[in-house]
C-alpha cells in the first residue's frame, strides 16, 4: 500500500529544502517528490512543522541475540532503534555463539525479516569464535548477507593475522571493522588513565591501547591497498592519526559515538556503572578532537556502539560491570545537543554523519538520501520538542544509560521502514 | 570548633581540614578511655555495628571491632564474596539484607574501588570505607596523622615520604589526600613503574631517587610491597627492590635525626623495610595500631551520635 | 536578664563551699576534686586554691568529661564535642567532691557518677554546685550549694567564669526556650 508524505521538509546530506514537499512511497521505494501529490487509498503522514530525513544508519549496534537474550532481543533492538529513528542497523558478532558461520547469518536474518521494523545487517566475526586465531569463512559470510566483519569487543592483535584478514576481506568484498584495543596496554582498565583513574584507584585504560592498534593497521591497509574502519575511536590521538593517513591517501574510515563526543572521564567519580564504557570516556580535549574530526571529515560516521545490559549486571561494582551502554535512542538528540546546536554541525552535516555516510562505507547505494528510486527510509523529527530521557520511555530491554534523567531536545516522531510505518510516537499522536 | 557534617566516611578527598581536626580532636579524648581500667564508655549503646569484609583483613577488622565495642555497640562479622560475580548475591544485596536487621553503621571493606559508594547510594545506612581497592582507607590516614600530630604537634611543613608501591596504594592515596589537607609536604618515591599516572596532580612531588626522597624527610611511610608485583612485570625482582628502595638503617640516615618511621602493616620484614628499621626506636609501628582504635572509636562515635 | 550573683558573690560562694567540704570531711584527707566540663572544671580549680589558702595543702584535683555517658546522646541537636577526660590520681576509697556549675534535672549528674564509676571505686561521692535551680528529674541533691535559686522551667540559668567565657564573673536568669 501506498504511503504519502504530506507537507515534508526534507533534510539530505546535501542541504535542506527551501520549500516543503510531498513524498510518495510505493513497493519499498520513493517514487515520487513534488510541491503537491494527492493518491487515493495511500495512507497519509503529515510531517508539516517537522523535518523528514533519511533514515540513520547505525554502523555498531549489539543485539544480544542469540545468547543473551535478557539484554536484547531482535525484536526489542529494532524497536529501540525505529524509535530512535534508525532503519538500518549492523549488529556485531560477539554473541553465543559469535556471528562466525553463514547459518548464524541467516538466523538473524530470519529474526529480523520476522521482526519487520528495521533492516539489520549482521557484521561476521573476523575469525572462529572471535577467538583471535584462525579466519572466518569470509566468502561464505559474505554470500549470507554480510556486508562487514569484526572481533567487536575485542582487537585483532595478531599483526600478521590482521594482514591476513584484511587481504581475504578484499577478496571476499567484506569491510574489516577494527575494534581498536592493544589488550596488553589496555591491560583490563576501568576508566581512562591519567590523573582521574590515580585519585579513583581505579585501573587505567591508556589511549595508547587504542592508538598503536590504529597507527598498526594504517600501515598494514597502506602496504596491502586495502580499506579499514576503525570502530568508536576515543582520543584526540587516533583522531591524528586517521587525519594524517587519510591525507596520505590510505583507505581509512572511521566512526566516533555519541557518548564520546558528549562526556568526559569526569562522570566517573559517580561510580555509576552505565559510564564504564570500552574504548573509555576520555578527557575535555579528546572530546574536542573528535568533535573536530567530525567537523573535518575526519571522522565519517556517528554509531551508537548501543551496548544493552542488565541491571543485575551493571548493579555491581565498578570493576565488575561490563562495559557498555545503550545509545540508539538518544543517539539523535545528543548529536543536536553537541554537535548542531554546539556549532560544530550543521543539520544537513549530522545527516551525513548518521545517514549518506554510513550508507557510503557500507556500500548501500540506495539508502541513506531522501530522493526518487531511492528505498524509502526515512526518519521524521521534531526538532522542537523536549523530552527527558527514563527508563519507562526507554524501549530497549535494558536501561543501562549515563543520560537518564538528561533534559534533552529533539525527538523522532515518525520512522518508515522499507515504505513502512514502523513508528510513531506514542506522544506526537 | 566545626561540627561533624558527614553521614558516611568514604574517603579523605571529600572531608575538610576542619573535618579532620574534629575527628583527631575526639581521638585524643578515646585514646585515654583505652588506656582505663575499664576500657568501656556507654556512648554508643543499642547501636549495632557490622563489619562487610569482602577482603581479608584481621587488623583492620578487629580494630574496628574493638573500637565499637569500647563504645558499647553491638558488633557483627559478615564475610562477604569478594566478587559479586562469584556467588550471584550482590554486594548491594547483601547490604540491603544487613540493613533489614536494622544495622546502624557499616564498616565496608572491598577489592573494587567504589564499592562502599553501592552502599552508600543504596541503603539508609552509615557507611565507613575500610578500605576499598586502590582507592581510600581513610581510618588508616586518619590514624597515620594523629601519629605525627601527636609526635610534632603539627602537619604543617612536616616533610613524609611514602616509599614502595604507590600505584596500588589506597593508604597512599588517602594519606596524600589528608596530610596535604593537614599542611605536610608529601613526596611519594618508588619504582617508575609503580608511580601512578598524574600523581603530582593530588600536590605531591614524586620522584624515583630514593636519596632525595628521604633526604630531610620528617616521617618516612613504608608501603607493603606484594610478591604479585613481580609476576605483573612491574618490577624484575622483588631483590632488585630490595636493593633499591628498602628501607635500611643507612638509608634511613639521610632522613631527619627523630624522623618517625611508620608503616601500615602487616609489614614484610627485609622486603620494603629492614627489620632494625621497623623495631628500632624511631619507628611508631606500634602506636599507629593503638591509635587506630582511637581514631576508629571518634569516626564511629562522630558518625553515629549525630542527630538523624 | 536579671543578674542574681555577681563576681563578689561568686567569689564568697565558692570560699563558703571550701570551708563546707572541710567541715564535713574533717579536714583534706582522703578528698579530691573533680570537676565536669567545662566549668565545673574551673569551679573544681578554684576551689582548689580556696582550700590549699585556708589549709596549705593541694587537694587532687581532676576534670570529666561526661558526655560519653548521656543518656540523650543521640536526640540532642548539638552533638557535644568530645574532650579527655583528665585525672591522674586514683579514686579508688576516695572522697570525690564533683563539682558544677548548674544543678538542674539531675541527668549530667547521674551519667557523671557512670564515669567516676568506670574510674574506679570512690569511698564516697559529694555533689558541690556553684547554683541549684531546682526541677529535678532524678532523686539527686547537692551536698554544698553556693545559691539555691527558684526559677521556671522555661527560663534559662548563664554562668559565665573569668577562666572559660572570657568575661568577668557572673550568674544571670533570663526568659527564653527550656535548656
Amino acid at each position: 500500500m501506498a504511503l504519502l508524505i504530506k507537507n515534508a521538509r526534507i533534510v539530505n546530506a546535501a542541504g535542506e529544502d527551501k520549500e516543503t514537499k510531498d513524498i510518495l512511497i510505493d513497493g519499498g521505494k520513493i517514487v515520487q517528490i513534488a510541491p503537491q501529490i494527492d493518491r487515493e487509498g495511500a495512507t497519509v503522514v503529515d510531517a508539516k512543522g517537522k523535518k523528514v530525513l533519511p533514515g540513520f544508519i547505525d554502523l555498531h549496534v549489539h543485539l544480544r541475540e542469540p545468547g543473551r537474550e535478557d539484554k536484547e532481543t531482535i525484536e526489542s533492538g529494532s524497536r529501540s532503534a525505529v524509535k530512535g529513528g534508525f532503519t538500518s542497523i549492523f549488529c556485531m558478532p560477539n554473541t553465543t555463539p559469535a556471528i562466525d558461520t553463514a547459518q548464524t547469518v541467516q538466523y538473524i536474518l530470519d529474526q529480523a525479516r520476522k521482526v519487520g521494523l528495521v533492516n539489520v545487517y549482521p557484521v561476521g566475526a573476523i575469525t572462529k569464535n572471535r577467538a583471535g586465531v584462525e579466519i572466518t569463512e569470509m566468502m561464505d559470510l559474505k554470500r549470507a548477507g554480510c556486508l562487514g566483519v569484526s572481533d567487536d569487543g575485542r582487537g585483532l592483535m595478531n599483526s600478521g593475522l590482521m594482514r591476513r584478514a584484511l587481504e581475504y576481506a578484499k577478496m571476499a568484498g567484506l569491510l574489516v571493522m577494527q575494534h581498536c584495543e592493544d589488550d596488553n596496554l589496555s591491560a583490563k582498565g576501568m576508566m581512562n588513565e591519567g590523573a582521574l583513574s590515580t585519585l579513583l584507584g581505579l585501573k587505567g585504560d591508556p589511549f595508547i591501547a587504542e592508538t598503536v592498534i590504529i597507527a598498526r593497521d594504517i600501515e598494514i591497509a597502506r602496504y596491502l591497498g586495502t580499506r579499514v574502519h576503525f570502530m568508536h575511536i576515543s582520543s584526540a590521538r587516533s583522531v591524528d592519526l586517521i587525519r594524517r593517513a587519510r591525507a596520505e591517501g590510505v583507505k581509512v574510515t572511521c566512526e566516533a559515538t555519541p557518548h564520546h563526543f558528549t562526556l568526559t572521564e569526569e562522570v566517573v567519580k559517580s561510580f555509576d556503572t552505565s559510564t564504564k564504557v570500552n574504548p573509555p570516556l576520555r578527557t575535555r580535549a579528546d572530546v574536542d578532537a573528535i568533535k573536530a574530526g567530525l567537523k573535518d571529515g575526519t571522522i565519517d560516521c556517528i554509531a551508537t556502539d548501543h551496548a544493552p545490559h542488565t541491571h543485575e549486571d551493571k548493579e555491581v561494582e565498578y570493576d565488575g560491570a561490563p562495559p557498555g551502554l545503550i545509545g540508539l535512542e538518544t543517539a539523535f538528540a545528543l548529536a543536536l545537543k553537541e554537535l548542531v546546536a554546539g556549532g560544530v554541525l550543521t543539520l544537513p552535516q549530522l545527516v551525513d554523519k548518521m545517514s549518506a555516510s554510513p550508507a557510503r562505507v557500507m556500500g548501500l547505494e540506495n539508502k541513506g538520501d531522501i530522493a526518487v528510486g531511492k528505498d524509502a527510509d526515512l526518519a521524521i523529527v521534531d526538532l522542537g520538542c523536549e523530552w527527558k530521557v527514563t527508563k519507562e520511555d526507554t524501549v530497549s530491554k535494558s536501561k543501562n544509560s549515563p543520560f537518564m534523567g538528561w533534559a534533552l531536545k529533539g525527538r523522532v516522531t515518525t520512522t518508515v521502514c522499507g515504505g513502512k510505518l514502523v513508528y510513531t510516537d506514542a506522544r506526537a499522536s | 570548633m566545626s561540627k561533624w557534617k558527614h553521614k558516611h566516611l568514604m574517603d579523605l578527598q571529600d572531608t575538610t581540614r576542619d573535618d579532620i581536626e574534629l575527628i583527631l580532636e575526639t581521638a585524643r579524648s578515646f585514646k585515654e578511655v583505652s588506656s582505663r581500667e575499664i576500657k568501656k564508655v556507654p556512648a554508643l549503646r543499642g547501636k549495632t555495628v557490622a563489619m562487610l569484609f569482602a577482603e581479608p583483613s584481621t587488623r583492620t577488622r578487629v580494630s574496628f571491632e574493638l573500637a565499637a565495642k569500647r563504645l558499647s555497640a553491638d558488633t557483627l562479622a559478615i564475610q562477604a564474596a569478594a566478587s559479586s560475580l562469584v556467588k550471584g548475591e550482590t554486594l548491594l544485596d547483601t547490604a540491603l539484607n544487613i540493613e533489614a536487621m536494622n544495622v546502624d553503621l557499616v564498616v565496608v571493606r572491598h577489592g573494587a574501588s567504589g564499592a562502599p559508594q553501592i552502599l552508600a547510594n543504596g541503603t539508609s545506612m552509615s557507611i565507613v570505607n575500610a578500605g576499598d581497592g586502590c582507592r581510600a582507607h581513610p581510618t588508616q590516614a586518619l590514624l597515620d596523622i594523629f601519629t605525627i600530630k601527636e609526635k610534632f604537634g603539627s602537619l604543617e611543613g612536616v616533610k613524609v615520604t611514602i616509599v614502595g608501591d604507590i600505584l596500588h596504594s589506597r593508604v597512599a592515596r588517602s594519606n596524600i589526600a589528608g596530610m596535604i589537607k593537614m599542611g605536610a609536604h608529601v613526596v611519594v618515591c618508588g619504582p617508575s613503574t609503580l608511580l601512578p599516572v598524574g600523581i603530582e596532580e593530588m600536590g605531591v612531588e614524586a620522584t624515583t631517587d630514593i636519596n632525595k626522597a628521604l633526604k630531610g624527610a620528617d616521617v618516612v611511610m613504608a608501603l607493603r610491597m606484594q610478591k604479585e608485583r613481580q609476576q605483573d612485570a612491574f618490577l624484575p625482582s622483588i631483590a632488585e627492590y630490595v636493593r633499591e628502595f628498602c628501607i635500611t638503617p643507612e638509608r634511613l640516615k639521610m632522613a631527619n635525626a627523630r624522623a618517625l618511621v611508620m608503616h601500615p602493616g602487616p609489614t614484610n620484614r627485609g622486603i620494603e623495610i629492614a627489620a632494625e628499621v621497623a623495631d628500632g626506636p624511631q619507628s611508631v609501628i606500634l602506636e599507629q595500631v593503638t591509635n587506630g582504635i582511637a581514631i576508629r572509636m571518634a569516626v564511629l562515635y562522630l558518625l553515629l551520635g549525630r542527630k538523624t | 536578664m536579671s543578674t542574681i550573683m555577681d563576681q563578689e558573690q561568686v567569689r564568697r560562694a565558692v570560699t563558703r563551699i571550701a570551708h563546707e567540704i572541710l567541715e564535713r570531711n574533717k579536714g583534706v584527707e582522703d578528698v579530691c576534686l573533680v570537676g565536669i566540663r567545662t566549668r565545673g572544671a574551673v569551679l573544681a580549680d578554684r576551689l582548689r586554691k580556696a582550700i590549699h589558702e585556708i589549709e596549705g595543702v593541694e587537694l587532687p584535683t581532676g576534670i570529666l568529661d561526661i558526655n560519653l555517658y548521656r543518656d540523650d546522646l543521640t536526640i540532642i541537636s548539638k552533638q557535644p564535642v568530645i574532650r579527655e577526660t583528665l585525672i591522674d590520681f586514683d579514686i579508688t576509697d576516695k572522697i570525690v567532691v564533683l563539682v558544677d556549675d548548674v544543678l538542674y534535672t539531675g541527668r549530667t549528674i547521674r551519667a557523671a557518677f557512670d564515669a567516676l564509676v568506670d574510674l574506679g571505686r570512690p569511698g564516697c561521692i559529694q555533689l558541690a554546685v556553684l547554683v541549684d535551680r531546682g526541677h529535678r528529674e532524678l532523686p539527686i541533691r547537692a551536698d554544698f550549694v553556693g545559691k539555691n535559686i527558684p526559677t521556671a522551667k522555661e527560663q534559662v540559668v548563664k554562668v559565665c567564669l573569668s577562666e572559660s567565657d572570657n568575661s568577668i564573673d557572673s550568674v544571670t536568669v533570663g526568659q527564653g526556650g527550656a535548656r
